[in-house]
């Protein structure tokens, strides 16, 4: 019984100092990013290594999951003879939840793990203590402008994923299922609200965007610097941030369109 | 005007009742030594006595417990993070791996610093890059990546980006260490030469003995957290410390025993 409550205690309190650590990490971060605007180099590296390389995860994604939303929408709706709706049920369902939170763990898992597994072997092989000695700051440097880069990419790559699916609930519903083509578009059109719908996805994918580079970057950073402290680290990444991103869409759905 | 004062003062790098502790394991207790300006300094001893931390320590990248570390009058935890970094730009480090930033080539990996300190003009950057890799004898190798080099080359660049600010002192950890014959007699050959040549403090951690003691002016050997023994090459040798002798010949057996402690071997093989 001792050494549980030891046990309970001792990881309580070390979850505690990491917390404490990731926030000090996060301000360092953030009052780096000004340097990095001034350096639209080092962004673009990233932006092209973080976001454009995650194009086609994202891409085919979209085109299936809005392929299944196309079929699946398709038999319900039909039931109740309201198969016209489908490009409603398509599109809100993609600009409201699944656009912006299956493109989150997608973008998790290739851009994520990434990060994580590169700073933590960078931090393995010395380079960042070797920066720091030669009175470079690894944050300024290295750090924020990936982190920039996966707050920049992730409401785009959300972006495209939703309007990709929309597309392929096009090619399904009205391509093979023959649903109206104009019905199509013009319920869309009119079930959808900018504000509600579309500015609120956006936000949300905003918000996994920037818990997602918090998590990776932070646990590359922080991890042992051993090949099972990255390996380690990099589980962590994609664990923490799916529940993360899960978490903090119950929030965000509750907060925008519940009366909670 | 403070500068030349500084200039004067014999001693680089004074370290002074340092104690550091990682956990519960203590690896130094109570050590003082004084690193001169211009020498080549070695510290020596066996694997895991913390002669790297030593050098992180001198870095101001680890806080001791307690003492003090002094580099060129200041003391380096004392500083401010700016003041450190100002600082550290005129102390260079070559990490045993090299720590190329393995996403750069060879040029940018050398050019890193000077893009990154000064405002030079691209052209003077690539002339001083150059500079820098021909005294280290790899010029024709600028456009390789670090994942094209082999280790010693690895650690010939890192050594070109080190001294690449112009430095004060440069602290060398384990430059020797799995190196085959004729990368050894070339960094050997290179720290001795820039030491001299750019009126240079070299400081050398390393447990290869024949290497440092054939180009060290002055050597320390730790032990178990403490000072084992101090001198010239030539008055090491001459030690009568059984611990020092034992590690400067590698006996297998003597202070330091061949078997890790453990219980009686009979008793181990047949009565349990």
């Amino acid at each position: 019984m001792i050494q549980f409550l030891q046990n309970l205690g001792n990881s309580t309190l070390s979850s505690f100092a990491k917390l404490g650590r990731s926030s000090f990490f996060l301000i360092h971060t953030l009052t780096a990013i000004s340097g990095v605007i001034l350096r639209p180099r080092l962004l673009l590296k990233q932006l092209f290594s973080v976001g454009v390389l995650s194009f086609l995860i994202i891409t085919i994604s979209g085109l299936f999951v809005g392929m299944v939303l196309g079929l699946q929408g398709f038999y319900i709706l039909s039931d109740f003879g309201a198969e016209e709706t489908l490009g409603v049920m398509v599109a809100a369902s993609l600009v409201r939840e699944l656009g912006p939170v299956v493109s989150a763990l997608l973008f998790a898992g290739r851009a994520g793990s990434a990060l994580t597994a590169e700073i933590g072997l960078m931090k393995a092989t010395e380079q960042l203590s070797g920066m720091e000695m030669m009175a470079i700051d690894p944050i300024k440097r290295i750090i924020a402008p990936r982190f920039l880069a996966g707050f920049i990419s992730m409401p785009l790559l959300s972006a495209l994923f939703s309007s990709i699916g929309v597309m392929g609930g096009h090619i399904v519903g009205v391509g093979i299922l023959g649903v109206d083509d104009g019905s199509y578009w013009s319920q869309m059109q009119a079930g959808l609200d900018f504000q509600d719908d579309i500015i609120n996805g956006i936000i949300k994918s905003i918000v996994f965007g920037f818990a997602i580079s918090w998590i990776s970057l932070f646990e590359g950073y922080d991890a042992i610097p051993t090949s099972e402290g990255v390996s380690r680290a990099t589980t962590r990444t994609v664990v923490n941030s799916a529940f993360t991103i899960l978490g903090l869409d119950f929030i965000l759905t509750a907060l925008m369109f519940g009366d909670i | 005007m403070d500068n030349s004062v500084n200039n004067l003062d014999p001693e680089i790098v004074s370290i002074k009742n340092l104690s550091f502790s990682r956990g519960d394991r203590q690896i130094f207790n109570n050590i003082s030594l004084s690193i001169p300006r211009g020498k080549i300094t070695a510290i020596m001893g066996p694997s895991g006595t913390g002669k790297t931390t030593l050098l992180k320590l001198i870095g101001g990248q680890l806080q001791p417990d307690s003492g003090s570390v002094s580099v060129d009058k200041k003391n380096i935890h004392h500083l401010k993070r700016s003041d450190l970094y100002t600082l550290r730009k005129r102390m260079g480090m070559l990490f045993q791996s090299g720590a190329l930033l393995t996403d750069l080539s060879v040029f940018d990996n050398v050019a890193l610093p000077l893009r990154e300190h000064t405002t030079l003009t691209e052209s003077m950057i690539r002339s001083l890059v150059l500079i820098k890799l021909q005294a280290v004898g790899l010029r024709g190798a600028q456009s390789l990546m670090p994942n094209e080099l082999s280790g010693g080359m690895a650690r010939r660049v890192a050594l070109a980006r080190a001294i690449a600010l112009d430095p004060m002192m440069i602290m060398y950890d384990e430059p020797f260490t799995g190196q085959d014959p004729i990368s050894l007699g070339t960094l050997v050959k290179l720290i001795k030469e820039l030491n001299n040549a750019l009126g240079l403090t070299s400081i050398i951690v390393s447990h290869d003995v024949e290497e440092t003691m054939s180009i060290a002016n002055y050597i320390y050997v730790l032990s178990e957290g403490k000072i084992a023994g101090q001198g010239t090459p030539e008055q090491i040798k001459k030690l009568d410390s059984e611990w020092v002798q034992q590690f400067m010949k590698g006996d297998s057996d003597g202070p330091v025993h061949f078997h890790y402690p453990a219980s009686d071997y009979h008793k181990d093989l047949f009565e349990s």
